[in-house]
């Protein structure tokens, strides 16, 4: 790789060992998809929860404090795994608070900005088309490539916090030309109706798409989805196919019309009805016992969040169904003010900030509650879950009320969808 | 006689072990109980089946950016592939190898490599050198 007389510098030490173990770690990664050289950020989004640091992250990360680390460019944090507020009640344990508060001390002492949010182009800084950015969480940088037209490749945390340090990625995979066009192409025949729905169609795609390194085309959506539809659309593509991009004709930046990403060249895949049902039919359970609804992956924006606390209102929760409902706290503060928070603990349920339920210990705390039998509307959730011992189930956000509600999970649609 | 497949040059150190093969894909997070050292996940094709010091070979990355920070903490306490080899890694799959310090490589030259090495097979793996060699055939 060419590096800048600064960069070999970094690498000289000449500007500390954090800067020299991040352009290292760089270069490695940079070789073994042979970028040419580095190119300049703008912003760093770090994903680092504790259940996936561990002792030896944290460890890790509070050394580079210690040898007086500095991020260089504005840098931000994904959704944390422990919400100091409400943690006990969760099941977690002090010994998990510990590692949390360390790693948040750690970061602080770098210049990181504490968002702990995985919808910052929701509510922070949402990049700009051609904007060269270092994200992790993979629904922020699906939805910043494709819907924002920003250039970045998934960097995990310690590829986004050495992002951070030298205010650089190598020049790799999304950040050129010749990776963003279009190689799978993909017709799709039923506008989805709901969240669940378009996330539903999102990891049909990238179930099918099956790789990093292929880029869906999406055509047959007619008019624009929302914030929140394509938002989950993404997301699900992302976790189901480790997909980064997708165009979709007419909607996305950089695909005004087929040809703008060489699509016409490709064979048409249809998605339609039997596809999604292939895809949903795990995730059914009607009429089974049900343990707990979740309402995150992503994070609920101030728009989702009223649309749960309609649901809420005037409603409770079935004795043996907890609700929990993952936002971040820039939305939670006007979910407050505007009284949605009130109706979603007046339901019973539990609004965590800053967290998201995934990230947060999984596995334990849903051994401490009793929560196997799980139901949500997020395409993206159902698919992380199994592993962590979870049966989990999908539904409308409407459905997944109406189930805590009941205690057990409804059938599909009886109390409509939203 | 030895047989070798020459890939792309990857990352970590060179290392030798047992493969452990499936035509799956990996995500740390999705799939593994990383406290028992096991595939976790139902549908997996390893499931029930330790990872802890082979040669893990699978067909390509899914999923999210958590396998980042998690190769390096399994690493961390001895519980961790000794190398991973895929038909196609993702970023994060490689980001996660220079943390851990652990042996990568994907695109093999002569086509699946989850059909090339055999669950069982001795492997050695040079990163460096883009080349991996079966020494038990």
């Amino acid at each position: 790789m060419r590096l800048s007389d600064e960069e070999q510098a970094m690498l000289a030490g000449e500007m500390g060992p954090a800067c020299r173990w991040a352009i290292d770690h760089q270069l490695q990664v940079g070789r073994m998809f042979d970028a040419a050289d580095m190119v300049s950020v703008s912003q760093a989004h770090m994903m680092a929860d504790p259940e996936s640091l561990g002792e030896a992250g944290v460890g890790f990360v509070e050394g580079l404090a210690k040898d007086g680390a500095r991020v260089t460019v504005p840098m931000i944090t994904d959704p944390r795994g422990v919400d100091l507020s409400h943690y006990l009640p969760l099941g977690q344990t002090e010994a998990m608070a510990g590692l949390e508060r360390r790693f948040i001390a750690a970061c602080t002492a770098m210049g990181i900005m504490m968002t702990d949010t995985c919808i910052n182009y929701q509510t922070i800084m949402p990049p700009l088309n051609g904007d060269h950015v270092a994200y992790g969480d993979t629904g922020v940088v699906i939805y910043s490539n494709s819907v924002c037209g920003a250039r970045s490749n998934f960097e995990g945390g310690p590829s986004a916090l050495a992002a951070g340090l030298t205010g650089r990625t190598p020049r790799y995979g999304l950040h050129l030309d010749e990776h963003r066009r279009a190689t799978r192409r993909f017709v799709v025949e039923t506008r989805p109706r709901d969240l669940m729905e378009w996330g539903v169609l999102g990891a049909t795609i990238g179930r099918m798409a099956g790789s990093y390194w292929q880029v869906p085309v999406i055509e047959g959506i007619e008019g624009a989805p929302t914030s929140d539809e394509i938002k989950h659309f993404g997301a699900a593509m992302a976790s189901w196919g480790s997909t980064p991009l997708f165009h979709m004709v007419g909607i996305t930046p950089e695909c005004r019309s087929l040809a703008d990403v060489g699509g016409e060249a490709l064979e048409a895949t249809r998605v339609g009805a039997k596809e999604l049902a292939d895809l949903g039919a795990p995730f059914s359970a009607a009429g089974e016992p049900l343990d707990v609804v979740v309402f995150a992956a992503p994070q609920l924006s101030l728009v989702e969040m009223g649309q749960v606390a309609a649901l809420c209102e005037g409603r409770s929760r079935a004795s043996g169904t907890d609700l929990v409902v993952c936002t971040s706290a820039q939305v939670y503060g006007d979910a407050a003010r505007m009284g949605y928070v009130e109706a979603i603990e007046g339901f019973g349920g539990t609004v965590l900030t800053g967290t998201c339920f995934y990230q947060q210990y999984a596995r334990e705390i849903g051994e401490a509650n009793g929560w196997t039998r799980l139901l949500s509307n997020s395409a993206k959730i159902v698919n992380i879950l199994g592993g962590y011992g979870y049966r989990p189930a999908l539904a409308s956000m409407a459905d997944c009320v109406a189930s805590a509600e009941a205690g057990v999970i409804l059938p599909a649609g009886e109390r409509g969808t939203a | 006689m030895a047989i070798e497949l020459a890939c792309h040059a990857g990352i970590g150190p060179a290392v030798e072990g047992t493969a452990l093969v499936a035509d799956d894909n990996f995500s740390a997070r999705y799939d593994l109980d990383r406290i028992r050292g096991v595939f976790s996940r139902p549908q997996h094709k390893l499931y029930g089946q330790s990872y802890c010091g082979v040669i893990l070979v699978l067909n390509t990355a899914k999923g999210g950016v958590a396998t980042a920070w998690m190769l390096h903490e399994m690493a961390s306490r001895g519980m961790a592939p000794r190398a991973i080899l895929l038909n196609s890694a993702n970023t994060i799959m490689a980001q996660g190898a220079a943390l851990a310090g652990m042996a990568m490589c994907d695109r093999f030259a002569d086509g699946d490599v989850t059909a090339l090495i055999r669950t069982g097979d001795e492997v050695s793996v040079d990163p460096a050198a883009g080349l991996v060699t079966i020494t038990s055939r």
